[in-house]
């Protein structure tokens, strides 16, 4: 059964970043020295630099650049960045929910892994293929989980779904007839609300049968 | 008479169809709300209070503004007022990035003077405990007192009687896509707004109102919306202040709660605790009720719940009160004040039958004037095997001990006048059914095509859905009540019957036929008299020439029916060594009348068990008396069902009659009654209080043994 990082170590400290990018743009402007978890609006602490550089990002089989701060999450990357032709990168399929690895809504497949994105630094997924929701069909051929939710209902706002359909595709990945006990536990790091379980669950044996 | 067919005459409707919406939920093609990228958008956060009771006695803002990135700092709340919850909002920011926007909230500075508070209940009903609403006597609202029939005398002829207290907590909505808007000026007098709302117009309203803006110079886009559950009906200060920042700055703002604000001020379900006494005669007819009970809906009032619920009771007495607490407000939460009801008057109704010595089935059908549950309770004692629950309450050997129970509910769902819509029937062929209503994962907008197709003998695939939008001029109501369906399929089914009639009527001639004498067939009209006679849809379309037909369409009540009843059987299986809860199967029978696409109803249904079942064992809100702050303001310690809770559930779509009933609301009211009693069927132990959670489990088998 996959297991799911839940937190991505970074290998570079702050100060070894503001070193290494040197063609970076190393901007001076402003951080939090407590980015979560700050309580006190008012008397936090406004003091740290950080600076902007310039990294390449592999995502769903597209290359690119992007110019993000230390502290810029892969997902934000995903939703919000803008490339350096201009262009916004606009992969909203992943969602930020709980935002802070709880609930599965931002899952993407990082070297074919499941990935919390809002969890993992733009700059820790340098180097790596990384693949969104938007990545799974090929052409107009979704992917076996993706017809399967469909065909099950297996969702109903859809909020959760690109993460639960992400999941669930690493999850056959690495298991590609999971019993419902393997499917609980490969799924268990993602959160539904509307109550589309029952039917995901039957969505992931079909899509297990078909792939 | 209008009416929705014989079962086999139909197509579609009844049938299980996958929805339209299917493909760019599961690609992420999906825009909702929070998903909206308009070039040059700004980001919007608010600063809200971490104090439960203070006043301002000043905001210094110019830190934030002077910091790169920041295109606009305002004040919500003016100095000198008071702060009565922790996020209450106090200032917002707009700046280029989110990021930004979050380091600019940290760079206001406020000046309070802090005030005592309450956030619990008991704090607040202490005697000494200081007063927070100006308007109220005390920090409890005036009784609200219904009374039926002479208590005295039903207690007088019973033969049994219960005393017990029931309680069940706060909870939050946990809509995965936080109340957010984003807001597009597109001139002085116009604006664009993409709200994720349960109701497009009714934001429209709001907006034009408090912006003195006509009406039809608003407009609210709602095309995906990531769940509500009755928290997402106004814009909210959120909402109202996306558009003052856009305003102000001349771009594009997208203001999204955070998770942390979702718990904290965007609405709950409020808490009851109720002391009753009741009794029944020794041939099991409950005779007397007498309740006196109160919730919290935070700093408001709107702490209503049922009680006595769905059984008759001649003799009954029911005071219930409001109490004030420093937390943010209550909104209508599925079906709001049934479930708290349902699971004290379940667990009631259990405690008597014991004492009567009844089967708690037997004791209902008693008691049940409903004969939609009569039918239920064979049904669902059917599906679940009742015949193996424990006859001894707690007899099971071994230390996991299983159990089973029941519980039951009532909604309205019935549908109401309000909702405009248009079917139009273009003469290429293609069809367009647009109205106002909003699609919020319930699946209108496949039932809104699956009525238009079977109407015109198409597919689905072949109707245009447009809702969640407010440019096309035609209202409709929120989603709200399980009243969707009900309101809207009348109207599009009319309207799509209109429009045929005025089809048939173009193309007679050409058939040669009395209009009367034509049908739709597959893909086909048809004369009935004479079969040889046939076209195309498309030939008969093009027979428009240059023209459209588009139809309106009326709310014709014998298209819809109101009163929805459900049963729902528990099996739970207990672990009396660590108190560990697992609900192993869950028989829900639910009438909604005619569900036209029975697989999104199922869906429905699913999702109203699992949030009965995260309401029975997983969920409440934990307040800090000391701070007075929500201690669980997050998806890691404020628990909602995920997959390790999910039991088997059967669903069974109970349709008794072919007219539409809302099905939204009703299937989350009986479950956590049912759960409660299945446990108590478990292990002999009664717990009266949710949620269910192993330390109560241990704590009450303590005390048994």
């Amino acid at each position: 059964m996959p297991e799911k990082e839940k937190k991505q170590g970074t290998n570079i400290s702050r100060r070894n970043f503001l070193k290494g990018v040197g063609t970076g743009t190393v901007a001076a402007t402003v951080a939090p020295s407590v980015l979560i978890g700050s309580e006190k609006a008012a008397d936090a602490q406004v003091d740290d630099a950080v600076a902007n550089a310039t990294i390449q990002l592999n995502i769903n089989g597209k290359s690119y650049q992007i110019e993000v701060e230390a502290r810029t999450t892969l997902l934000t990357v995903l939703r919000d960045g803008i490339d350096t032709s201009g262009s916004n990168i606009d992969l909203t399929g992943a969602k930020l929910i709980c935002d802070r690895g709880e609930c599965g809504g931002c899952t993407v497949m990082v070297d074919g892994k499941a990935v919390y994105a809002c969890m993992m630094l733009a700059i820790d997924a340098q180097g790596k293929e990384i693949t969104t929701v938007e990545g799974l069909a090929e052409g107009d051929d979704l992917h076996p989980v993706q017809d399967a939710f469909i065909q099950h209902d297996a969702l109903m706002c859809g909020f959760c779904t690109p993460g639960f359909i992400v999941s669930s595709a690493a999850l056959l990945n690495e298991n590609a007839s999971p019993t419902l006990e393997e499917i609980k536990v490969g799924l268990s790091g993602n959160t539904c609300r509307c109550g589309t379980y029952p039917f995901i669950f039957d969505a992931v044996k079909t899509a297990s049968r078909k792939m | 008479m209008a009416s929705w067919g014989e079962a086999s005459e139909s197509r579609l409707i009844g049938k299980r169809v996958t929805r339209l919406s299917g493909k760019d939920k599961v690609t992420g093609k999906a825009k909702y709300t929070f998903d909206i990228n308009e070039p040059g958008m700004l980001y919007g956060r608010i600063l809200r209070s971490e104090t439960a009771h203070a006043t301002v006695l000043g905001i210094d803002l110019s830190e934030a503004e002077a910091l790169p990135g920041v295109k606009a700092v305002i004040p919500i709340i003016e100095v000198g007022n008071k702060l009565r919850y922790q996020g209450q909002e106090i200032a917002a920011v707009a700046a280029d990035t989110d990021d930004i926007a979050k380091d600019a909230i940290r760079l206001i500075h406020v000046d309070l003077e802090e005030l005592p508070s309450v956030v619990t209940e008991a704090d607040a009903m202490a005697a000494d405990a200081p007063q927070i609403r100006e308007d109220w006597a005390g920090n409890q609202s005036e009784p609200n007192v219904r009374e039926d029939g002479d208590i005295n005398a039903g207690f007088t002829e019973a033969a049994v009687e219960v005393e017990a207290t029931y309680h069940t907590p706060v909870q939050t909505h946990v809509c995965l896509e936080t109340h957010g808007h984003v807001a597009k000026w597109e001139d002085e007098q116009n604006l664009t707004v993409w709200a994720s709302t349960q109701g497009v117009f009714g934001v429209r309203n709001d907006f034009a109102q408090h912006f003195e803006l006509p009406a039809n110079q608003v407009r609210v886009i709602t095309e995906h919306m990531g769940g509500g559950f009755g928290s997402k009906f106004g814009p909210g200060i959120e909402g109202r202040t996306a558009v003052e920042l856009a305003r102000i700055t001349g771009k594009a703002v997208k203001l999204m709660l955070t998770r942390k604000d979702e718990h904290l001020v965007a609405g709950n379900r409020p808490s009851m605790t109720q002391q009753v006494r009741a009794g029944a005669t020794s041939d099991g007819r409950l005779i007397a009720y007498d309740m006196k009970g109160y919730g919290t809906g935070g700093i408001s009032s709107g702490a209503g719940f049922t009680g006595p619920y769905v059984y008759h009771v001649p003799n009954s007495r029911a005071e219930r009160v409001n109490v004030a607490v420093n937390a943010g407000n209550q909104r209508a939460m599925r079906a709001p004040g049934h479930p708290q009801g349902a699971f004290a008057m379940d667990s009631l109704m259990d405690e008597l039958a014991e004492k009567l010595g009844m089967d708690p089935v037997e004791f209902r059908r008693i008691n049940d004037p409903n004969e939609v549950r009569q039918a239920q309770y064979t049904l669902g004692a059917q599906e679940i095997g009742w015949h193996r629950r424990n006859h001894v309450p707690g007899s099971g050997t071994g230390v996991k001990k299983r159990g089973m129970g029941l519980g039951s509910g009532q909604w309205g769902g019935g549908g109401g006048r309000g909702t405009e819509a248009r079917v139009t029937i273009n003469a290429d062929g293609t069809v367009e059914a647009v109205t106002g209503t909003q699609d919020i994962g319930t699946g209108i907008r496949t039932v809104i095509a699956m009525i238009v197709a079977e109407e015109f003998g198409l597919d689905i695939t072949d109707v245009r859905v447009n809702v969640g939008d407010s440019q096309p001029g035609l209202p409709s109501g929120g989603s709200g009540g399980s009243q969707t369906t009900p309101s809207v399929a009348p109207v599009i089914k009319t309207a799509a019957a209109a429009a045929k009639q005025k089809l048939f009527e173009r193309i007679a001639p050409l058939l040669e036929a009395p209009v009367g004498d034509l049908r739709v067939g597959t893909g086909t009209i048809y004369v009935v008299s004479d079969r040889t006679k046939t076209i195309t849809w498309k030939q008969a379309a093009g027979q428009l020439g240059m023209d459209s037909i588009s139809e309106g369409g009326t709310w014709d009540e014998e298209l819809r029916q109101n009163g929805a009843a459900g049963t729902q059987f528990a099996e739970v299986e207990v672990d009396t060594q660590t108190g560990a809860l697992r609900v192993i199967k869950i028989v829900a029978v639910q009438d909604c009348g005619l569900a036209i696409n029975r697989l999104t109803t199922e869906s429905q249904i699913n999702g109203g068990v699992i949030m009965g079942l995260g309401q029975a064992i997983l969920e409440e809100r934990f307040m800090d008396p000391e701070t007075g702050r929500m201690l669980n303001a997050n998806l890691e310690d404020y628990k909602v069902p995920g997959t390790f809770e999910i039991p088997e559930i059967q669903s069974i779509v109970f349709d008794t009659h072919r007219k539409v009933t809302g099905v939204g609301e009703p299937p989350c009211i009986p479950t956590p009654g049912a759960i409660a009693n299945a446990v108590y069927n478990a292990i002999g132990v009664r717990i009266r209080s949710l949620p269910i959670t192993p330390d109560k489990i241990l704590d009450a088998l303590a005390e048994k043994a």
